[in-house]
């Protein structure tokens, strides 16, 4: 098992004939079970080509229809990028990974407000994606870092996901999944929904959870773990030397009023049990330390 | 983006919101120009930068006569204006406002912000106007009334009204406070800011709502929507680093250490400078290359980090996805070579063909010294800055 994704999902990439769309399909219809994966492509009025034999339709809910696939990825550019997802919640598909970065706040807000009620779940904009190693990958991580095992890797951001990863497989400890939840302030899963996921997941041992400064998404999971996680889960913020007020790089990594300081979450996250660490290049040896105490 | 205060309270005028009439000026000459046209016999004269505490720092002066704006005017009129968010050395400041004073017989708080749990627009209101929100919050959070605003409904006049009592605004400036909360709300909205606030709002001794500041944040994301407050921008507030990064899509931030980051992606780039510190060093600035950085973009980077006088070391950290690392290994000998390279050099390669970009780095001669992972990179780049 794995959590949201496994080599039985099928998905639709919205977006597919740009050139971001069409370089990162490639990519991951060449990873693990990719080619049975990725079914269909949505693009308007450019229904009835196909792109590398994968067929394109013209709506997400055509797509749907003639393919069976569920799971949305979306590569269109920000200022319509909202409305892809729109579309996608509208033809209630279960899953939308948005990748793009970019999109303006308040046309999240809208988005988000849609979403209420409805069964599709988000996961991102401005994210990596997701990744259920040697069975699917959905989005624009490098595939070969990964190996199929029992972690779970959850983070807001992308490259540091990878070397979360890059040192978890380096020490012989596979992942379950890999989720990136993405860098926006107004996004759709939580560090705290992934982690409730994880922790329903047989195939899970035990979770590295990467967070950054700005907002306290962070904090409202490191409470929840507290009282709810029977697995292990280890730490790192990134931001510590942040100056505040000013956005590093992420819309939403940002330190604003006081609030949404890397030092705040480390401790409440310490408080809460999580097993702490202040050196990113430690997470896959505190986690391997965590388990080993196990026995 | 921010902008200035006259800018903000244009817009506020736009969607209805009182404010004082006020004339936007470069020049003392200019200043007793505007105060003379406005009139009246009070008048405000403030600097305008974009940080907020103007008054404590002596940027904001009340004059009683023409000669009072004149002094007033060549006193702020490229000071060095100190305040709690503008760092030690202050910002210059180069405009000011001119403003009819306004006769105050009670100030509030208004605010709006994204809220990021509630995904709402969050209205803030208080009685204690005038004072850091952020003060009022930490020592009496009570004053403060909260508003999560639907997106679609919009903010309906009767919550705005039962708002405006909350605060303490008179029964018989209601509907004037009404006006004022509504047309910020629209403002907000329809701009696409991130943040705004009016503090003070007012209520006059004749029992108007008037807007006595304005301060906004928009979204970057969405200024490609809003020229006209891309028009607003004023170069002279921004870090000149930051600027020239911005022109190649570089996303960097000044810090105030002397070891300089190049690192490709926002949270890797913030775990790189907090390593640096964790052994012991300092970061220079923040500095994303991003997923798709070109050779050109790399020696950009490069050249922005070398007009730092501070800059002692770099290093270089780069987790190749998509981003090959034997791309940027090219980019990094290339951008050395160019640049003449004036401080030792640390780069850490992981990822995609990582085996291929360690060997240009090798075969290229240049004193590149390699960091076999961040913990190994971050001691080597701190011990090089300490015997630079």
């Amino acid at each position: 098992m794995s959590i949201l994704i496994d080599k039985n999902t099928r998905v639709m990439t919205q977006g597919m004939t740009g050139k971001v769309g069409q370089f990162h399909t490639l990519n991951c219809i060449a990873y693990a079970n990719g080619a049975n994966c990725f079914v269909a492509g949505v693009t308007p009025n450019k229904g009835g080509q196909n792109f590398e034999g994968v067929p394109i339709y013209n709506s997400v809910l055509e797509a749907k229809q003639q393919t069976g696939a569920t799971v949305s990825v979306i590569y269109v550019p920000p200022p319509y990028a909202a409305a892809a997802i729109d579309e996608a919640v509208a033809a209630d598909l279960d899953l939308v990974i948005c990748i793009t970065e970019g999109i303006p706040v308040h046309d999240m807000l809208k988005t988000r407000y849609r979403m209420a009620g409805k069964k599709t779940l988000l996961i991102g904009p401005n994210c990596p994606g997701l990744i259920t190693p040697d069975e699917i990958k959905i989005g624009i991580m490098p595939g070969h870092i990964h190996r199929k095992g029992r972690i779970g890797v959850v983070s807001r951001s992308g490259t540091l996901t990878y070397e979360a990863v890059g040192q978890l497989t380096a020490l012989g400890l596979g992942q379950s999944s890999c989720v990136g939840i993405g860098g926006d302030p107004i996004n759709g899963l939580k560090h705290l929904d992934v982690m409730r996921l994880f922790n329903d997941d047989p195939e899970t041992d035990a979770v590295i959870m990467v967070g950054e400064i700005g907002g306290s998404d962070e904090e409202d999971c490191a409470r929840w773990i507290k009282d709810h996680m029977n697995k292990p889960v280890v730490g790192f913020i990134a931001g510590v030397t942040a100056p505040p007020g000013k956005r590093m790089g992420h819309a939403g990594a940002i330190i604003s009023g006081g609030q949404g300081g890397a030092d705040t979450k480390l401790s409440v996250m310490e408080e809460c049990g999580i097993h702490i660490t202040r050196n990113p290049a430690e997470m896959g040896r505190v986690m391997k330390k965590v388990l080993g105490s196990r026995g | 983006m921010k902008i200035h205060e006259y800018q903000g309270k244009e817009i506020l005028r736009q969607f209805g919101v009182p404010t004082p009439r006020g004339t936007a000026c470069f020049s003392v000459d200019e200043a007793v120009a505007a105060a003379q046209s406005l009139g009246g016999a009070v008048w405000v004269v403030k600097a305008q930068i974009h940080a907020g505490g103007r008054g404590k720092g002596g940027g904001v002066k009340v004059a009683r006569s023409l000669n009072e704006v004149r002094l007033a005017a060549q006193q702020i009129l490229g000071m060095h204006l100190v305040t709690h968010q503008t760092g030690k050395d202050g910002q210059v400041v180069r405009r000011l406002l001119i403003e009819e004073g306004a006769q105050i017989d009670k100030e509030f708080y208004l605010g709006m912000v994204i809220d990021r749990s509630r995904q709402r627009v969050a209205l803030l209101a208080s009685s204690e106007g005038g004072m850091e929100i952020e003060e009022v919050a930490a020592h009496r959070p009570e004053k403060i009334h909260k508003l999560w605003i639907d997106p679609v409904a919009g903010l309906q006049a009767g919550d705005a009204a039962q708002i405006a009592k909350q605060i303490g605004i008179p029964d018989t400036a209601i509907a004037g406070a009404v006006v004022a909360i509504q047309g910020l709300y629209h403002a907000f909205v329809e701009k696409d800011a991130m943040l705004a606030e009016i503090n003070p709002l007012v209520l006059t001794a004749d029992n108007r709502v008037v807007a006595l500041d304005a301060k906004f944040n928009f979204d970057s994301n969405a200024l490609y929507r809003h020229p006209e407050v891309m028009a607003y921008r004023d170069l002279d507030e921004e870090d000149a680093a930051e600027i020239e990064a911005s022109k190649f899509d570089l996303s960097y931030i000044s810090l105030d250490g002397d070891i300089g980051c190049l690192v490709n992606g926002a949270g890797l780039a913030m775990a790189t400078m907090d390593i640096i510190k964790l052994y012991g060093g300092s970061p220079a600035n923040f500095l994303d290359v991003g997923g798709g950085a070109s050779k050109e973009k790399v020696t950009e980077a490069f050249k922005l980090m070398l007009k730092n006088p501070n800059l002692k070391a770099i290093l270089v950290n780069i987790f190749g996805g998509i981003m090959k690392c034997d791309v940027i290994a090219e980019g990094v000998v290339a951008a050395a070579r160019e640049v003449h390279l004036s401080v030792p050099l640390v780069v850490r390669l992981e990822g995609t063909n990582v085996d291929l970009g360690k060997k240009i780095l090798a075969e290229s001669g240049l004193p590149i010294i390699s960091g076999s992972d961040m913990a190994d990179a971050a001691a080597k780049v701190v011990a090089a800055a300490r015997n630079t």
